[in-house]
């Protein structure tokens, strides 16, 4: 993981290196100053040399100078590595997610994605930053510090490594102990988060059903749950300020009986007064690093499974490839499957569409109908190779799908998709999704077909009207007419139509169809519908039942002998569709 | 919802006392033990430090100046050592203390927090969920949680400690020597100068890098979420080109941002070893010179003192920015407290009852099957019992979402009991709306609804809903078994009951084929099931229910056709017997209703029959034939 991850460290190599390297400086500078301490007490002042005193007080602003000027270019210097890391890692998974396929954009939830991509970098970040900073600096001032607490004197500095070691303990067994505790308590914040979600989504069913006061109980007794645990695990982790004041008090009572003893017994020779001050100095510089180094080893772990979690993207294997001299020109639109078998998961016994057959003529109009699940959004997006195929082969213009570049087919091949989306920005921006240089004329002949143009003409600002993040300021009908009209501006050789006129009305939706033959006659055109009044008119019929074609066929040939198609005709006249 | 997260409290003391005072209320013993504690916590620290000059003035000096024998001066110094150790010893105490109750403090306000955020949140009305994005409202429980939190837990108690160790530490330093003080002083002035400079500059930056944060996450979210579209666009390089720029404008925020923040650290540390010479050299220069009855002995704890005072000083504008941040979300929490809760000043009941032999009502406690709406009067103290049975009356309804807009006008429809209402219209035409006035999910602005008879505002609302039946479009299920699903609709319903009421929708079927039948665990609102499935239980929940009056908004758009059938059988047998509005969108529901209204921007604009509203030849029978085509 480390590996894969220090990958994106990049230009900012130099710097990462050099960080560590001021900071040893810096520390080195720091930790002769409270040893220079000692000796202005002892040799200077008690000696009655003001001349030395004020010698080595320069020495020692030399040294505070000079280790501030190191420890604040590492400071710096750090943030700019572990910042440009960041920048790294966050385009490798930007960059990597836009060559996911469909397929593996299904194996990950949006939702988890999005995570990866700002928390989980965030948490990586952080912990690359302490790591080249804290990580170098701390145990190296306990080191040096304790060395220094040696030079000044071997016998008090045996405490030392007494206490260290206890603290050291100590400090290990709250954070093993904490670390599960803290892990679990999460997992069950979720699920009350989850139960906050769930009454957000489905309030009116809580109020219709007066069930206000059941859910507030149910919330009670989980909020109640995680509050036991997490005082539980925070209990322990309350034992940290203690036991560090504990080794504090220990130290310095240990310093100043032993210490008064060995100033004494020695006459002043082995140890004097102003190595007290030293003494104590060291203490804390030692305590607190071995302070930060527990809460390092907290972070990384923390960091660890953000860590995962960004490799595990970065590691997923895209399942789409380019051949090596890929077909750049679609020659029209016909569209031929030859066998054609499916399976989301790649699994052969569980297929979700089986030996497809079926050659649509340039220019065609096709409609696809089947139940949920019978496999007519697969059917469609093999065309653009949205997936590939299990088995056989699809080709477009004569040409295996597979042989393509990427690029020209899903140019020529333009699918309007079930859920669609709209992105920030303004209408004009997102009709230039289709033609990035679609001049007003274009879009408004686009427009015009999709039926959205006297819409789009009627706000404000025209096309220059904003469009909200996901469209949310523009009505389920509406997004579906703009998303036609991108799609139609990409001049495309098919136009897919995935369900996509669903919220409609029959009217407008005849209107559209009937712009299609007229602007765009040679264009094939495959529209999924659960309408049966949406794709009568059609050339051809294809009925889908669980992932085979059960009939195809004009919309009369099928009344005729389709004994699906005939069932959902019968039931949409008996349920005409109300809904405008 | 970013520039939402970034802004900044608008009475930020105000916020913080009530914060605070809410903790006091619920913990007052608690907060003054704590405080007690971090009091304690800071003279013992101090203490032991000024115990070095006595050490070095009382003890070692003499002895090794030979004015106290060794043998005497280490047996006092050993007496004297116990005490220091246990002063440090109810030190050590007093931290455990402190640090155990804030962990009851922090957690027991944060569970008292969500208790009543969620309490509060159930009694909201509807139109609170409308104003309000889900999202927001989450992160109110979460991130706003969090940073209430991080101010209870640390940034509170550590700004009192700090306090208290600036208070103790001034005070020994002062008693060592005032004029010492004076020059450490000067030097810590200059030393926060630069830091708050520092950290002005970087608080700035941090502003600046929230905000660009908010950008990358937003456009992050976007992509994500349209990946399918980037795709079938071949959108990929232009999305990494914003994203380069976008990413590019938050490394540069970060880089400053961070590094200013973390170039304050070093700088104050080696800013207090520049004190520590100053202060050595001039607390040199008065031990020599004696001036002040200043000695050598002094100056080991005041060098030590020097070191202690820095840190707070340094931390201090750093800790008030955390505290500021973390007073925002408070904020937001206060104002979710705040927002009024639903009205409900309805005063009639709905009770069980039985009928006497004359035919009137008599309230009982028992369940007879037989409910009555009990009607107290104030005027003369009298109660009346009406029985439920289910008629509804619109009498001049008109009604707006926001004041000034009416979206339904003039509204006047009667339906008696076991009637079946249809509504027929376009997208927006106030169809759900008519639906959403019956239950008072909002409140009509003027005219009249009576249920039985009884003006609806007058009902209690938590009695009316109780008597109304709700299938909605959008199917919820919650977290739990789809037996607990359907009991939804009863509490105490028993396995029977809910047994016959899937049956009533025909759900039965496939519940007893799921793998744990009636147990089978529900998550993610049903996400495991099926749109038809979901919307089967939903049935099932409102016939467990059992109310005289249904709602149903029957659409059954994102169901294919097949799936429809099904599910219409379960909503037909539902329908049997009850008052049922129906927004109808099957031709079948809508030719077997008592009365079809259509309804045309918020007003009703033909009502009838059927074979009525054919032969009118009017909107009704354009849609009809219009669809027949």
């Amino acid at each position: 993981m480390i590996r894969k991850l220090s990958h994106y460290i990049g230009e900012y190599k130099g710097i990462t290196v050099l960080t560590p390297v001021l900071m040893v400086l810096e520390v080195v500078f720091e930790v002769f100053i409270p040893y220079l301490m000692g000796h202005i007490i002892d040799d200077g002042i008690k000696a009655g040399d003001m001349g030395y005193v004020v010698r080595t007080g320069l020495l020692m602003m030399l040294m505070a100078l000079l280790s501030l000027l190191f420890g604040a270019s590492g400071a710096i210097l750090a943030c700019k590595a572990s910042a440009g890391f960041e920048k790294n890692l966050r385009r490798g998974l930007m960059d990597k997610v836009q060559k996911f396929s469909f397929a593996n954009v299904d194996r990950f939830s949006t939702a988890s994605l999005v995570t990866r991509m700002t928390t989980d970098v965030s948490n990586v970040q952080m912990a690359f930053q302490m790591m080249i900073r804290i990580c170098f600096r701390a145990p190296i001032m306990l080191v040096s510090a304790l060395v220094m607490a040696m030079v000044t004197n071997k016998r008090l500095s045996l405490l030392f490594v007494f206490v260290i070691l206890l603290l050291g303990g100590a400090l290990t067994l709250i954070v093993t102990q904490a670390f599960p505790r803290f892990r679990y308590v999460f997992e069950k914040y979720d699920g009350v988060n989850a139960g906050v979600q769930e009454n957000l989504t489905g309030i009116r069913v809580v109020k219709a059903y007066v069930r206000e006061e059941h859910e507030t109980k149910k919330f009670h007794k989980a909020s109640d749950f995680l509050y036991r645990r997490f005082v539980d695990a925070e209990k322990i982790v309350a034992l940290n300020g203690p036991v560090m004041n504990l080794a504090i008090y220990a130290c310095m009572t240990g310093i100043f009986w032993f210490g008064a003893n060995i100033i004494v017994k020695s006459g002043g020779v082995d140890m004097q007064v102003g190595q007290l001050s030293t003494f104590m100095v060291y203490t804390m510089n030692i305590l607190m690093n071995l302070m930060m180094i527990s809460m390092i080893f907290v972070m990384m772990t923390m960091a660890k499974t953000s860590g995962e979690r960004i490799v595990e993207v970065l590691d997923e294997q895209i399942d789409l490839s380019e051949k090596k001299d890929p077909v750049t020109d679609v020659k029209d639109g016909e569209i031929v499957f030859d066998h054609v078998s499916f399976s989301y998961s790649k699994n052969k016994d569980n297929l979700n569409l089986e030996d497809i057959n079926v050659t649509i003529p340039s220019g065609s109009v096709v409609g696809v109908i089947g139940g949920t699940g019978s496999g007519k959004s697969s059917f469609v997006q093999l065309i653009p190779r949205l997936y590939d195929v299990t088995e056989g082969s699809v080709r477009v213009g004569g040409v295996d799908v597979r042989d393509y570049e990427m690029r020209t087919l899903r140019d020529k091949v333009s699918m309007v998709l079930q859920k669609n989306v709209l992105f920030y920005g303004t209408v004009a921006e997102n009709l230039r999704w289709g033609n990035e240089n679609a001049t007003e004329e274009q879009m408004r002949a686009a427009c015009e077909s999709a039926q959205i143009r006297e819409f789009v003409e009627s706000l404000p600002d025209g096309y220059n009207s904003h469009v909200e993040q996901g469209g949310t300021n523009f009505s389920g009908g509406q997004k579906q007419r703009l998303c036609i009209a991108r799609a139609l501006l990409k001049e495309p050789k098919v136009l897919i139509l995935d369900d996509s006129t669903s919220a409609v009305d029959t009217k407008t939706d005849a209107a559209i169809r009937a712009a299609f033959r007229e602007y765009i006659p040679d264009v094939t055109k495959i529209i999924i519908a659960q309408r049966i009044s949406s794709i009568s008119g059609a050339d051809m019929i294809i009925v889908l039942d669980e992932g085979r074609i059960n009939g195809i066929g004009t919309h009369e040939q099928l009344l005729e002998c389709n004994a699906i198609y005939r069932e959902v005709y019968e039931s949409q006249m008996r349920g005409a569709d109300f809904d405008e | 919802m970013s520039d939402n997260r970034a802004k900044k409290s608008k009475a930020p003391l105000k916020t913080l006392a009530r914060t605070l005072g809410f903790v006091i209320k619920n913990y007052p013993v608690h907060c003054i033990a704590v405080l007690f504690c971090l009091i304690v916590t800071t003279v013992v620290t101090a203490r032991g430090t000024m115990f070095t000059k006595e050490l070095i003035n009382d003890y070692i000096q003499p002895m090794l100046d030979g004015e106290l024998t060794q043998e005497a001066g280490f047996a006092s110094l050993g007496v004297k050592m116990i005490m220091i150790a246990l002063t440090y010893g109810a030190g050590v105490l007093s931290t455990f203390l402190s640090n155990r109750l804030m962990v009851y403090v922090t957690q027991g306000t944060l569970k008292i927090v969500r208790d009543t955020l969620f309490e509060h949140m159930e009694k909201l009305p509807i139109s609170y969920f409308d104003r309000n994005e889900r999202g927001d409202i989450m992160s109110i429980y979460t991130n706003d949680t969090d940073t209430l939190r991080q101010l209870i837990s640390q940034s509170v108690p550590n700004m009192i400690s700090n306090v208290a160790t600036v208070v103790t530490v001034l005070t020994s330093m002062i008693i060592l020597s005032p004029l010492l003080t004076l020059t450490a002083l000067i030097v810590v002035a200059l030393a926060t100068t630069v830091t708050r400079l520092l950290a002005g500059k970087s608080a700035a930056y941090f502003r600046k890098r929230q905000q660009n944060i908010g950008e990358v996450n937003a456009f992050v979210e976007e992509a994500v979420e349209g990946q399918r579209v980037v795709k079938v666009f071949t959108h990929e390089d232009k999305i990494m080109e914003t994203f380069d720029e976008k990413n590019e404008r938050l490394y540069d925020s970060t880089r400053l941002a961070n590094g200013l923040a973390n170039v304050v650290m070093p700088i104050m540390g080696n800013l207090g070893y520049l004190n520590y010479v100053v202060v050595a050299v001039v607390g040199g220069y008065l031990a020599v010179s004696g001036t002040g009855g200043f000695s050598v002995a002094a100056l080991v704890p005041f060098l030590q003192f020097t070191r202690q005072f820095n840190m707070p000083i340094s931390q201090f504008s750093q800790q008030l920015n955390s505290i500021i941040m973390a007073v925002a979300g408070a904020e937001r929490i206060f104002a979710l407290l705040d927002e009024p809760v639903e009205e409900d000043e309805g005063y009639v009941t709905l009770v069980n009852a039985r009928e006497n032999e004359d035919g009137t009502l008599t309230e009982c406690e028992e369940h007879t099957g037989v409910w009555a709406w009990k009607h107290p009067h104030s005027a003369d103290g009298s109660v009346t019992y009406t029985r439920l049975r289910g008629d509804i009356v619109f009498e001049h309804v008109d009604f707006g979402y926001l004041p000034g807009k009416t979206v339904l006008h003039d509204i006047n429809l009667y339906a008696r009991p076991g009637e079946k209402i249809a509504f027929v219209g376009a997208t927006g035409a106030g169809k759900t709306t008519i639906t959403n006035l019956i239950n008072r999910f909002y409140d009509i602005q003027s005219g009249k609804i009576r249920y039985d008879g009884i003006n609806i505002g007058k009902i209690r609302k938590a009695d009316l809903r109780r008597s109304l039946g709700v299938v909605l479009q959008d199917t919820h299920l919650f977290t739990g078994t789809v037996a607990d699903n359907i009991r939804y609709g009863k509490l105490d319903a028993t396995d029977e009951e809910v047994h016959a009421a899937a049956k009533l929708a025909g759900a039965d079927y496939f519940i007893s084929h799921l793998p744990k039948g009636y147990d089978t665990e529900i998550t993610g609102d049903g996400a495991n099931l099926s749109q038809g499935q979901r919307q089967l239980i939903a049935i099932a929940r409102a016939a467990v229910a059992d109310p005289p009056v249904l709602i149903l908004d029957e659409a059954t758009s994102s169901i294919d056709t097949r799936t429809e059938a099904i599910v219409q059988r379960g909503m037909d047998s539902l329908m049997e017997g009850r008052t049922v509005f129906v927004i109808a969108h099957r031709l079948s529901t809508v030719k077997n209703s008592s009365v079809i209204m259509v309804l045309s921007d918020g007003r009703i604009i033909e009502r009838g029959s059927h074979e009525s509203l054919l032969e009118d030849k009017g909107v009704y029978y354009t849609l009809y034939t219009g669809n027949k085509k």
